[in-house]
């Protein structure tokens, strides 16, 4: 599943990470020869936990269309448990709860495997979401019942329906492209995740204006705008590796980028209501896996309908 | 075997630990934790560093541990557990020497003050007086209270298949028996300091 193209990208990647680490080496020796500094390690510990994550995203590029799937279906699985963790509970959920992870995880996934565009699309919005509060309310309990069958709704909407779009994306069939579809899911992790970092960098150079100062602290204007126009501008040089022209690259980057910031002040949202800073621990420096993936999350299945729509045959 | 339940219990509760009060050395201790599920020690257990965890023996309900051939094979061959039996009618050996023999051998210990699992809605039952007992005997040693969050929902008593939840192992500050501190004292202050670990952001 390799092509030239994808094998550039992740040179590219390399090339920054590489980058990275002897900035955030320097700046550690710099400013922060003891520990002291907590961006400074912070910094570095997101820097060595985005090389795991390159380096896991390239196998599974390596390994095909099954590899992928089951990245992603991992990373829903890990999104899913942090999501519900953070969920009202009640005693009566509790089969719902183990038909979330064994039953519809699972599932979703197959749908995505055998390219049962049809059902994939709907079985979580129809199919999920009208029988699992079933089997809720068949155990009888009433208390927060609205409460709790939507909470288990959204969240598996946002861990597994989305998340489940960036795989999808492998089976489109865009004329010209054929074979090299693996390159949308990079472009669209890339130019996504760069947007992050970038809105990151920017924020903490020139960050005044909080754009949502309820919300979260480290969202600024200035990171907001910095971060995006310069996401686009990179997303839109690279153009020649997508299906799409220098324009479409430019407005699909841009919806890309605003679709991620979206994503994450939402999700930003959903954690100061439950009085958390992270949703997780598994992935040092980042947090948990919705921390890191709250911006594909958003920016997957409109990304996935509107290429669909535009460009796919199928 | 061992490693591989504690791997099973680390893919579904991706269990966290935060050493708030204490650091993970390898000094000689007496974890004492709630107890909401039988997967409370095994999950301990696997938080704790390799070198620790060698020497760490959770205690655990004879009469429960031996009334299967595989709940035998994992309490007593896997996980080295000191059996004790909790029928005072029935048991011929006293528990809390049996406890205080395996802390003279050099190991730390894994125990459940509430003397059975929790399933009521009151965060924890009163203690019952083990870890007085045990104190008692050997007052130089270390008690740890250790809150375990979260397993409750990951395996209600009575289900079967667990719910992958995250789950956080809070380790406080270690305590002692003070001198001349009657029974009673020691078990609610004891108590209370476990309760004091419970995480607060949690709905």
């Amino acid at each position: 599943m390799t092509t030239p193209h994808l094998l550039w990208l992740l040179g590219g990647v390399g090339g920054i990470l590489i980058l990275a680490s002897v900035l955030g080496e320097i700046l550690r020796v710099r400013l922060s020869p003891n520990g002291q500094n907590p961006v400074i390690e912070n910094l570095n510990a997101r820097i060595a936990a985005w090389w795991v994550m390159v380096i896991l995203l390239a196998i599974a590029f390596l390994a095909g269309k099954p590899g992928v799937i089951l990245l992603f279906a991992l990373a829903s699985f890990a999104a899913l448990r942090e999501f519900l963790t953070l969920t009202s509970y009640n005693r009566a959920d509790h089969w719902s709860l183990v038909a979330c992870f064994f039953v519809v995880l699972p599932l979703q996934y197959y749908f995505i495997l055998t390219d049962w565009y049809g059902m994939y699309s709907v079985f979580i919005p129809v199919y999920v979401f009208l029988l699992l509060p079933v089997v809720s309310a068949l155990r009888g309990s009433t208390r927060d019942f609205l409460v709790r069958v939507s909470e288990t709704q959204w969240a598996l909407m946002v861990c597994v329906y989305c998340v489940s779009h960036v795989p999808a994306l492998l089976y489109l069939q865009i004329p010209g492209f054929e074979g090299r579809n693996v390159i949308l899911i990079a472009y669209l992790i890339f130019v996504v995740q760069l947007s992050d970092v970038l809105q990151y960098v920017w924020g903490k150079l020139l960050g005044r204006t909080r754009v949502a100062p309820t919300l979260s602290p480290s969202k600024t204007w200035e990171g907001l705008i910095g971060g995006t126009l310069s996401a686009t501008a990179i997303g839109t040089a690279l153009w020649w590796m997508t299906p799409f022209t220098p324009l479409q690259a430019a407005a699909l980057c841009l919806m890309l980028t605003f679709l991620g910031f979206f994503g994450g002040l939402v999700m930003s949202a959903i954690k100061r209501d439950r009085g958390i800073k992270d949703w997780g621990h598994m992935i040092a420096g980042h947090g948990g896996f919705i921390d890191r993936l709250d911006s594909v999350i958003f920016a997957a299945p409109i990304f996935f309908h509107v290429t669909r729509y535009f460009w796919s045959v199928t | 075997m061992g490693q591989a339940i504690s791997l099973f219990a680390r893919f579904i509760t991706a269990p966290r630990a935060v050493w708030q009060g204490i650091d993970p050395t390898p000094n000689q201790r007496v974890y004492f934790a709630n107890h909401s599920s039988n997967g409370d020690f095994v999950l301990l257990w696997t938080v704790l560093p390799t070198p620790l965890r060698r020497r760490t023996r959770p205690v655990a309900a004879l009469e429960y541990w031996l009334s299967s051939p595989l709940r035998a094979f994992i309490g007593r061959d896997v996980f080295n557990a000191v059996l004790i039996d909790r029928r005072p009618e029935m048991r011929t050996e006293d528990p809390v020497a049996l406890m205080v023999q395996a802390l003279d051998q050099g190991s730390s210990l894994i125990i459940f003050p509430e003397g059975g699992r929790n399933s009521s809605d009151d965060p924890l039952l009163p203690f019952k007086s083990g870890l007085y007992h045990l104190a008692k005997a050997r007052p130089g040693i270390d008690l740890v209270p250790v809150w375990i969050a979260n397993l409750n929902r990951v395996m209600p008593k009575g289900e079967i298949i667990p719910v992958p939840l995250i789950c956080t192992l809070t380790f406080g500050a270690p305590l002692h028996l003070d001198q001349d501190e009657p029974k009673d004292a020691f078990l609610t202050r004891t108590a209370q300091a476990l309760l004091a670990l419970r995480p607060q952001a949690h709905p």
